[in-house]
This record gives structure tokens, sequence and C-alpha cells, in this order.
């Protein structure tokens, strides 16, 4: 492997359009080299952004750095320029499983299927998928609950074999044991759902989700009280200024950034990122809460 | 500063494309320092809106913990309110096209809240 891996980097040094940093990404991978790796992804990534390919290695390699939500972006974009990308299907199958969306998992693993029916390792991930209760954290075979560093864990996945064991279930951020059952459902399987993620109805009163700060604290009804009347005066503002309705509103903090939408009439949708999440990506992000958001409520009335 | 220094700042800010006016506002009382606009903007009030969105975004920011605005940006079907607070109190403003290219307008913004600072 390690001359392959020479071979590989001196004929990217020689092209650097060269298609080979995919195999070279995926063999430091292998090898557990990850910030090499990186470095081979993203660069190949920059000269060939509409590779669906490069978008699946760079997955790989932020989801082996347990990035999950960046490695599903990654995936989604495979898809969107290939839909029928294996790898990607496969690695959002596995997020999707990861966050206890089984539905999701199975949808994704089906139409795997239907390009590779003759792939077992899908038909085997498919039957362990399918005799899990569905939507539920406890879906994890045990496997994932316990790893076990000298085996990989029996993943219902096994397309993603080097990927490290996910942490124990009672670690999982996205399905918390405790909290009221509807909070834990408008943005499952969303990561930062119990920290990052807020909705609430046009009076300031929180309909899911929980807002925690850098130090841990719970301001989820702090921000709550605040954000009613940010919602009223940006309201009122597009409307006196005659821009129409506001859609939502991106600002950036000295700590971390956040982004206010309005899943619905009488709704109000928070998310709150680092600064190492830039204000694009948070819309992006925040476009998926609202449709999560939007869905719930739909589900409510 | 001059007249003239404030509406040198902000002229390098509606050479953006897609901007229609940029003003200087009092952050404390919404009042407008300076302004360069487009026919049909009032000023005032979009000064007055500005500064209390400014105003109330700040402290749901410092609730939420996330430390104090460097930029906001209001989008809406028609039209986007870009804004960066500056270090006097005063906040730079920007009223703009909804397809305007935020990125471009927000380092405007940045430099035009570092001159006036």
């Amino acid at each position: 492997m390690a001359d392959e891996i020479k071979t590989l980097s001196a004929e990217l040094a020689r092209d650097p359009q060269s298609l080979v940093f995919l195999r070279l990404g995926d063999l430091l991978r292998q090898r557990g080299q990850l910030d090499a790796a990186h470095r081979v992804a993203l660069n190949g990534l920059e000269r060939h952004p509409h590779l669906a390919d490069a978008h699946d290695l760079y997955a790989r390699l932020l989801a082996d750095k347990r990035d999950y939500e960046r490695a599903f972006d990654e995936w989604d974009m495979a898809r969107r320029i290939a839909p029928g990308h294996m790898g990607a299907l496969k690695g959002l199958a596995f997020l999707y499983f990861k966050v206890g969306d089984v539905a999701q998992a199975v949808a994704h693993l089906e139409e795997a299927e239907r390009i590779a029916p003759d792939d077992f390792t899908i038909q085997q991930a498919l039957a362990m998928v399918r005799g899990q209760p569905m939507g539920s954290a406890a879906a994890r075979p045990s496997g994932y609950a316990v790893p076990r560093p000298d085996s990989p864990p029996p993943s219902p996945l096994p397309p993603l074999p080097p990927l490290p064991p996910p942490p124990p279930v009672a670690e999982e951020p996205m399905a918390p044991a405790a909290g009221p059952l509807e909070d834990r459902r408008v943005f499952a399987g969303l990561e930062g759902a119990q920290e990052g993620l807020l909705l609430l109805d046009a009076a300031g009163r929180v309909l899911g989700g929980a807002l925690r700060d850098w130090n841990g604290t719970d301001v989820t009804e702090a921000v709550a009280a605040y954000l009613a009347g940010v919602s009223l005066e940006a309201g009122r503002t597009a409307k006196l200024l005659g821009l129409g309705v506001w859609s939502g509103l991106a600002a950036e903090g000295q700590l971390g950034h956040v982004h206010l939408a309005q899943p619905g009439p009488d709704a109000l949708l928070l998310v709150v990122r680092d600064r190492s999440v830039p204000m694009g990506r948070l819309a992006i992000i925040a476009r998926r809460a609202a449709m999560a958001a939007r869905r719930w409520l739909e589900q409510q009335a | 500063m001059t007249a003239t220094d404030y509406a040198r700042t902000l002229d390098l800010v509606t050479r953006v494309r897609g901007v229609r006016g940029a003003m200087l506002v009092s952050s404390d009382d919404g009042l407008v320092v300076a302004e360069h606009l487009m026919e049909g903007i009032k000023g005032s009030a979009v000064a007055a809106l500005a500064a209390s969105l400014a105003n109330r975004l700040r402290r749901a920011m410092a609730a939420a913990g996330v430390g104090a605005s460097v930029f906001w940006h209001l989008q809406c079907e028609q039209g986007a309110l870009l804004v960066v607070p500056a270090a006097s109190g005063i906040v730079v403003v920007a009223v703009a096209e909804p397809d305007v290219n935020v990125g471009l307008v927000r380092l405007e913004l940045l430099r035009a809240a570092e001159v006036v600072r």
C-alpha cells in the first residue's frame, strides 16, 4: 500500500488535475492518515467540484472524523450530481440509520438495491435495518452501542467499513433519552437538535428543540423571549420598507452565528452554530431544519 | 470625520451592484448620521427600523451566548437590509436588491465601519 501511495502521490504531483487523488485519498484514509487524506480530498474537490466521487471521498473522511452534518452535506451533493451514486446512497443511509431514522435509511438502501440488485451487502443491510423498530434510537444493533476495537461493528451498512464505530447510544445528541417526545421529533435526524435548534410559536413559546450556550447552560427560554421581539421587528421593518415578507435573518456574532427563519406563519426557527460554520452553510442547515419544522407543524395541525 | 468623509465611505458601499442605498445610523436613537440613498427610500424610516432591530437582535444574541453582532442580514422577498454595527455606536446600513452579492456588501460595510469607528 505504501508503494502505491508513493506512486499515486508522484502522479498527482506531476498532474494535479489527475483523478488519482480519489484512490490516493482513500488509501491514506484506510491507513488512518486522515489529515493527509483530508488535504488530498479537498484539493481534489477544489479541482473537480462537479465530480460526485470527490464529494463521496470527502464525505467518508468527514464521517471518519464524526463530522456527520458536513458528511451529510457532501453525500447529499454527490447524490445531486449523480442521483444513483452508490457511495452517496449508502452513506446517507448510514447517517439516517445512525440518527434512528430507519424509514429514510431503508429508502436509501432500497434505492441502492434497485441500482445494484446483486450486491448482497445491501440486502444484508436492508434485512438488518428492517428488523428494527421504526424511528427509534434503539434501532441500532447492539454492535453500535459497544464498539469493538478488534473487529468492525456488525454495521447494517457494510459499504462503509473503515468508519469508526459510532459512540454509545447514550452519547447520541440527536436522540436523547429525556425530554418531551415532540421536542425530539421536530428536528429528528438533524445535528444540534438539543443545543442549537429552536422552534417557537409567535408568542415566543418553545415548541421544540433547545439551545445551550458555549458553557453548556440551557438558554432556551431566555432566547425564546427575546426572539419573539426580533421576529415582530423584522416583520415590521420589512413591511414598512416595502421589502415584502421577510424570509430569513442571518447574523454573525463574535462567538457564533445565528439564522432565524419562519417555517410557518406563526412559527419561528432559530439555528445557532459556532463561528467555524460559515454563514452560507448555516443557511443550508436552516433550510433543512425549516423543512423538518414545517413537516412537524403540519402534523400537529 | 467630515460630511465629505462620510459621503465617500457610503459611496463605496453604494457602488456595489444591487445596493439601493447606504447610511450611517446612530444605534442609540435611530437617527440618520449620513445617507446616500436612491430616490424612494425613506432614510429616516430605514434608520429607525434598522436601529430598533439591531438593538433587539443584540439582546437575543447576547442571551444565546454568541457575542456581539458583527454583521446581520435581513432577507426579504423584494430586498434586503444589511447591517454592520461599528464600535462608535453607529450602525452602517445598506438597503439592497434581493439578489445582491451579500459577501461583497458585507465587506464594504465592514470597511465602512472601520472608517467611522
